[in-house]
């Protein structure tokens, strides 16, 4: 596995832990279908959030979340709504969309920047 | 310096706010800068009217931020410049800029911040580069009524000729942050130089330099205590750019408001200033000149031309009658308010236009017309076209027309003989005794130089000229000579030879010679 994946796979570990810590339950992790992959699926109290992770090292090509575009906010949106037809028994009032930047330096804590609701 | 919050920040929508100023001309405005950050992905948007340069702010603050301690906010930026609707060029808003948007995050103290204008361009490295137009920007910060200005480490100088503003020179980004109460160790810098400054025209040229032509550098005395506009005819070698040149040399230093603005324009023009100018400008522009380039103009940023670079000093058109006719004629509207007013769909720009012209031109095309040692080949209608591109309603503006002709050697032997000749340092003193004489006369008026003097003045009972005087002027005007607007230039002149020779009013000699002075030929 490339290292970047590998990278990948442990921010959004490293998420999931954060997330559970604030409370909320994973519904679902890396649920394909063929408009793309959504990473993590959780329910923050009646509402449910997909949850787009974005893991770097450290900032030397900028923000993790800069890497979330107009065009992939789209795709997400559209994973959301093929999410919910492919899961007509999970039970919520409303649907958000989170980013989650990673910073996961060598040797050091992870750090988390939270943007809710980003569409 | 952790920027990336564990968590979502507590106030997810913080605002910021920092002061510049948008030129326009030699006038600016205070521009206010707001940064917000709102809850989008990162990136920068920058709106209210900037121009291609200041949109590009947005890639050089985002360096200079991260070149000088800080990170960018994770989220998104807007930043607005207000009032939106006033067109706003150049760099000299990057300073402000990044203010504004490192107080979003709380890593300036806002409250530091105050009424303090910023001005200056980034560089990626973050340091602090000057722009053109400092002087006049705070200039206008201090008419605002603002306190504070913070300006590039090499425009201090300039930026410190302005009183009642407290200026502060920064090196960098980073030494800014930390006076306005950033959490940083300070970074020794090398600071950006200013431009080179240009040297005032401290006249190397000297009036005694020129060989015989006495009369024709009376007339340039006369032109200097009077600040009458001045048209020499002469053939090719007379001479005539050889005078021209000579007259900055012998006007007064400029004082007040004017050296304050031909400070600001050399300033504007992107020269290094270092201290008030006081020395009269000299412009000469090629005769292919555009109208833009010598009223002023472009699209975009409207930038002076020649007449406002000229303002306060001389400005000569060699080969006069060769320049577009459209671009003579454009000279009336500044001859006769001393401003220029520059229009544009987008902005309009007031510039200072107070200049004494200097036109020189050979009497016909080939250049001969007139002088004992050469024969004109030009066809009458050729030597009439030529100077009838000198439209009427420009000639009518120029008091005194002089003909200068080549030196012969009978005269260069003459001259050796006369011993010293006029120096500008001697005449100088003529022309500021001259001048103190007039501007005694005319107080009380708007005016204070005889060239300004409208005829109606002139012609006041209180003002006549000494009875006999009267009388060759008279006849003039009754055989047609002269018409009555070439009436009042003579007075005008008189007054200006009388005021050169030290007498209360012009007398017979004085009104000889003005009459003399407004040429044969013209």
């Amino acid at each position: 596995m490339a290292d970047k994946d590998d990278l990948g796979r442990r921010g959004e570990d490293e998420t999931a832990a954060y997330l559970t810590a604030l409370g909320w339950r994973i519904v679902d992790r890396n649920w394909r279908c063929a408009s793309g992959e959504i990473d993590i699926v959780a329910l923050d109290g009646g509402e449910l959030v997909i949850v787009e992770v974005k893991t770097r090292r450290g900032r030397g090509y900028g923000h993790p979340l800069e890497a979330v575009d107009p065009r992939k906010l789209t795709r997400l949106c559209v994973l959301a709504g093929a999410w919910r037809r492919a899961h007509r028994g999970v039970r919520a009032r409303t649907t958000r969309i989170d980013l989650v930047g990673v910073l996961l330096p060598r040797h050091e804590e992870p750090t988390f920047d939270h943007l809710r609701a980003a569409a | 310096m952790s920027a990336v919050a564990p968590a979502v920040p507590s106030s997810p929508m913080s605002t910021s706010r920092a002061s510049a100023v948008a030129l326009e001309g030699l006038t600016g405005r205070i521009v206010e800068i707001e940064a917000a950050l709102t809850n989008q992905t990162p990136g920068l948007k920058l709106v209210g009217l900037p121009d291609t340069a200041l949109r590009e702010a947005q890639a050089r603050v985002r360096s200079a931020v991260e070149h000088s301690g800080f990170e960018m906010p994770g989220r998104h930026l807007t930043v607005n410049l207000s009032p939106a609707a006033v067109p706003k060029h150049g760099s000299g808003f990057d300073l402000g800029i990044a203010v504004a948007v490192l107080g979003t995050t709380g890593m300036i103290q806002p409250e530091s911040v105050g009424d303090t204008v910023f001005l200056g361009e980034l560089g990626l490295d973050g340091r602090v580069r000057p722009v053109p137009g400092v002087l006049p920007a705070v200039r206008a910060a201090a008419r605002a009524g603002r306190s504070r200005i913070v300006v590039p480490s090499g425009s201090e100088v300039e930026a410190s000729l302005v009183d009642g503003i407290q200026v502060i020179g920064v090196p960098s980004l980073r030494t800014l942050a930390i006076r306005f109460g950033a959490d940083l160790d300070a970074v020794d810098v090398d600071p950006v130089p200013g431009p080179p400054v240009l040297r005032e025209r401290r006249s190397d040229s000297d009036l005694a330099e020129i060989v015989g032509n006495a009369e024709a550098i009376e007339a340039l005395v006369v032109a200097a205590a009077g600040g009458h506009h001045l048209l020499m005819l002469g053939p090719p070698g007379a001479g005539k750019t050889m005078l021209a040149t000579r007259l900055p040399g012998l006007l007064p230093d400029l004082t007040g408001d004017a050296a304050l603005d031909a400070t600001c324009i050399a300033s504007l023009a992107g020269h290094g200033v270092d201290r008030i100018r006081s020395r009269p400008p000299w412009q000469a522009p090629h005769h292919t000149a555009t109208a833009a380039s010598i009223i002023g103009g472009g699209s975009g940023r409207i930038r002076p031309g020649a007449v406002t670079r000229a303002s306060g000093g001389v400005l000569f058109l060699d080969e006069a009658p060769e320049f577009a006719p459209a671009v003579l004629d454009s000279l009336r509207q500044p001859l006769e308010s001393g401003r220029v007013s520059v229009h544009r769909a987008a902005a309009r720009a007031d510039f200072p236009a107070r200049f004494q012209l200097v036109l020189a031109a050979n009497p016909c095309p080939c250049g001969q017309w007139g002088t004992t040692d050469g024969t004109c080949v030009c066809a009458p209608s050729a030597r009439q076209r030529y100077l009838g591109r000198l439209s009427g309603p420009l000639l009518d503006r120029i008091d005194i027309r002089l003909r200068v002709d080549r030196v012969t050697a009978a005269q260069l032997r003459l001259a050796q003989e006369d011993g010293p000749r006029v120096t500008t340092a001697a005449a100088r003193e003529r022309v500021l005794a001259a001048r103190d004489r007039a501007a005694f006369r005319l107080v009380g008026t708007p005016w204070s130089i005889n060239a300004q003097v409208p005829g109606s003045w002139l012609r006041h009972p209180d003002r006549e000229p000494a009875e006999r005087a009267r009388e060759s002027l008279e006849a003039a005007l009754e055989r047609n000579l002269i018409s009555l607007r070439g009436h009042d230039r003579v007075l005008r002149l008189a007054w200006t030879l009388a005021d050169l020779a030290g007498i209360d009013r012009p007398g017979r000699s004085e009104v000889g010679r003005a009459l003399a002075l407004r040429s044969p030929d013209a």
